[in-house]
């Protein structure tokens, strides 16, 4: 069946993710001042001597280059990732906890993104060359220009301290004890401000995707047809053109998971939201270097995993594009 | 490609078709230049008008911009010139996101040029790559790789070059593809000339146009980087960065929220400038475009 081929396509793309991975964050712990078992344990002397020399037992340290990389390969696949001593918990289970916050922010981020880019995207072309598409344009070049942090700065001055409307930061209010409708509730409050801060440069993006996208379809022929045919302009611009130029939108989508988990990073900061962006930071500021390339390893997995599952849902969504193909 | 082709005398009634002047007559090209070239200015005048350095402390803290004339901008918590942070961090900005970009584009044109070129396994293989480095959140490489390596300027626009170039290396590859089976390569090949000479002389001039964008582009998103980075707490201690002062000026954002909010806005018109200018030149540049004018 076409949909298994294209996941065994999709697991030999992890495979070489995990592979290229390794081996990259294998060369970074090696660059890292001290030897590698130093910088596993966190600096400053916070493991105990018996920890450091089962590191290096662990690590093969005393062994040739390629040994030592098979050893850390290992460890990788079996998802031992280290221990955070300033943490007190092992690598994979801090990662763990902080995922979900992590896939929410981006979740709500991007849909916010799309929806309100989409809509923008699609007026400024609806209006192409008149007041309201100059000033779209406009303001999405600005948004596009903003860096993320500063826009977080910014909405939490207007928004958290003149105002006084919405939270400064962290993701539930501790204290309340919230359970239920009411958790949810004070959860969607914090969250509004992050993906507010993180949607706007995505917007920017996919406002100017629309706009670009939906012209290049008004120019071809069977819109020309359409409109031949007597079809209201509203009609075609809904029926005709939209349907056709959401396509690209969605190829972005993929292309940009990346970049939208390493703004999460910056968001989380300025927002305490406790996802994986602000454990990166936590392990940052900690010099926690191990902890930082085991974000590193499994933020890459989480990009390819969901770019799996756009890949089988864009699939189903179009009959036209064919599973497994060459691109 | 020569970037001024005014000299030529037109004839009379002929529009002017040069590149500059084709740049020019687009609104985004011209506001574009003008703000680079205020940024540029702001830059060069750096050590003339504030030939002390930037992280001294002259005054006394909080100082509200216009509250005192010989510090126009105010000063933050520990007494430094506001308006000086700026002008010299304008510098290091510009640094960062020119050389960064140049290794980006160095990356990114080698690659994609030999995969176009060769195609088959060599294609495969560095796509491959190109992939894998698309996957890893480019920003948190960056991060890693600066935090790992300690931070000053030669690491940090080290970082930021070698995750920045995927989309590049993409889109050249994609040019060459269309070039590799056209007449002009064909028949350099027949001519017995080198894949060197073929990649360098006859492929990459061609594909000058969408790299020249480019370059404008990736200077713009170093920047933004450059200063994400500094904002974490990742940029040259020892050089004042517009990014590492939006978040020095959190910690005083509810009673002085303008120490945070002026070097942000320096970004803002850094990026804008650069983003603005790549539009420009991609319209002016695109034959196509050129025909709809």
């Amino acid at each position: 069946m076409a949909a298994l081929a294209h996941l065994r396509r999709g697991f030999v793309q992890i495979a070489f993710v995990v592979l290229g991975i390794a081996i990259i964050n294998f060369f970074l712990l090696r660059l890292a001042p001290g030897d590698a078992a130093q910088v596993m344990a966190g600096e400053a002397g916070s493991a105990t001597p018996e920890y450091m020399a089962a590191l290096r037992r662990q690590f093969g340290l005393d062994q040739p280059l390629h040994v030592q990389f098979f050893s850390y390969l290992k460890n990788v696949l079996t998802l031992n990732l280290g221990y955070s001593f300033r943490q007190g918990l092992p690598v994979s289970e801090l990662i763990a906890h902080r995922v979900g916050p992590t896939l929410l922010l981006m979740g709500a981020s991007i849909g916010f993104a799309i929806t309100v880019g989409g809509t923008l995207g699609f007026l400024a072309a609806r209006h192409a060359g008149k007041a309201a598409d100059t000033i779209i344009s406009i303001l999405a070049l600005l948004f596009y220009a903003t860096p993320v942090f500063w826009v977080g700065v910014m909405l939490v001055v207007v928004f958290s301290v003149a105002l006084d409307w919405l939270p400064v930061g962290g993701m539930i209010t501790i204290e309340a004890g919230h359970t239920g409708l009411a958790y949810a509730w004070d959860v969607a409050q914090h969250l509004v401000l992050p993906t507010l801060t993180l949607g706007l440069f995505y917007l920017a993006i996919y406002t100017r995707l629309m706009r670009a996208s939906m012209l290049e379809v008004y120019g071809q022929d069977f819109v020309r047809t359409a409109r031949a045919k007597g079809v209201r302009a509203h009609r075609i611009a809904v029926r005709h053109v939209l349907r056709n130029a959401l396509l690209p939108i969605v190829t972005t989508l993929g292309v940009q998971l990346g970049s939208v988990l390493g703004g999460a990073i910056l968001v989380e900061t300025v927002f305490s939201w406790p996802g994986l962006g602000r454990l990166a930071f936590e392990a940052l500021f900690q010099r926690d270097l191990n902890l930082l390339l085991g974000i590193l390893f499994c933020s890459s997995i989480v990009v390819v995993l969901i770019n799996l599952a756009v890949d089988v849902i864009y699939t189903l969504l179009d009959p036209r594009i064919s599973l497994g193909g060459t691109p | 490609m020569s970037l001024i082709t005014l000299a030529a005398p037109t004839p009379h009634a002929a529009p002017r078709s040069g590149f500059l002047w084709r740049l020019l007559r687009r609104p985004s090209g011209v506001v574009g230049l003008l703000l680079l070239a205020a940024i540029i200015a702001v830059a060069a005048s750096a050590p003339l008008l504030y030939p002390d350095d930037p992280l001294d402390m002259v005054a006394q803290p909080f100082l509200w911009p216009g509250q005192d004339a010989a510090y126009p901008l105010g000063t933050d918590m520990m007494g430094r010139d506001i308006a000086s942070g700026i002008f010299h961090g304008a510098r290091v900005s510009l640094l960062i996101g020119a050389v960064a970009a140049s290794v980006s584009l160095l990356i990114g044109t080698a690659t994609g040029a030999l995969a176009g070129y060769y195609g088959g396994r060599t294609d495969a293989a560095l796509m491959r790559v190109t992939e894998l480095f698309q996957t890893i959140p480019p920003f948190l490489f960056a991060l890693a790789i600066v935090a790992i390596l300690q931070p000053s300027i030669p690491t940090i626009t080290l970082a930021i070059g070698i995750t920045a170039w995927p989309s590049l290396a993409r889109l050249v590859r994609a040019e060459v593809l269309k070039l590799r089976n056209g007449e002009l390569v064909q028949a350099s090949i027949a001519l017995g000339a080198g894949d060197l000479r073929i990649i360098v002389l006859h492929i990459l001039p061609n594909t000058l146009a969408p790299i020249i964008v480019s370059a404008s582009i990736l200077v713009a998103s170093a920047i933004l980087t450059e200063s994400s980075l500094a904002f974490l707490g990742l940029g040259d201690p020892n050089v004042v960065s517009w990014g590492g002062m939006v978040g020095a000026g959190r910690e005083v954002l509810r009673t002085d929220w303008y120490i945070a909010t002026l070097p942000g806005l320096a970004i803002v018109v850094a990026v804008l400038a650069l983003n603005l200018l790549g539009d420009g030149l991609n319209d002016a540049l695109d034959p196509k475009g050129e025909r709809r004018a």
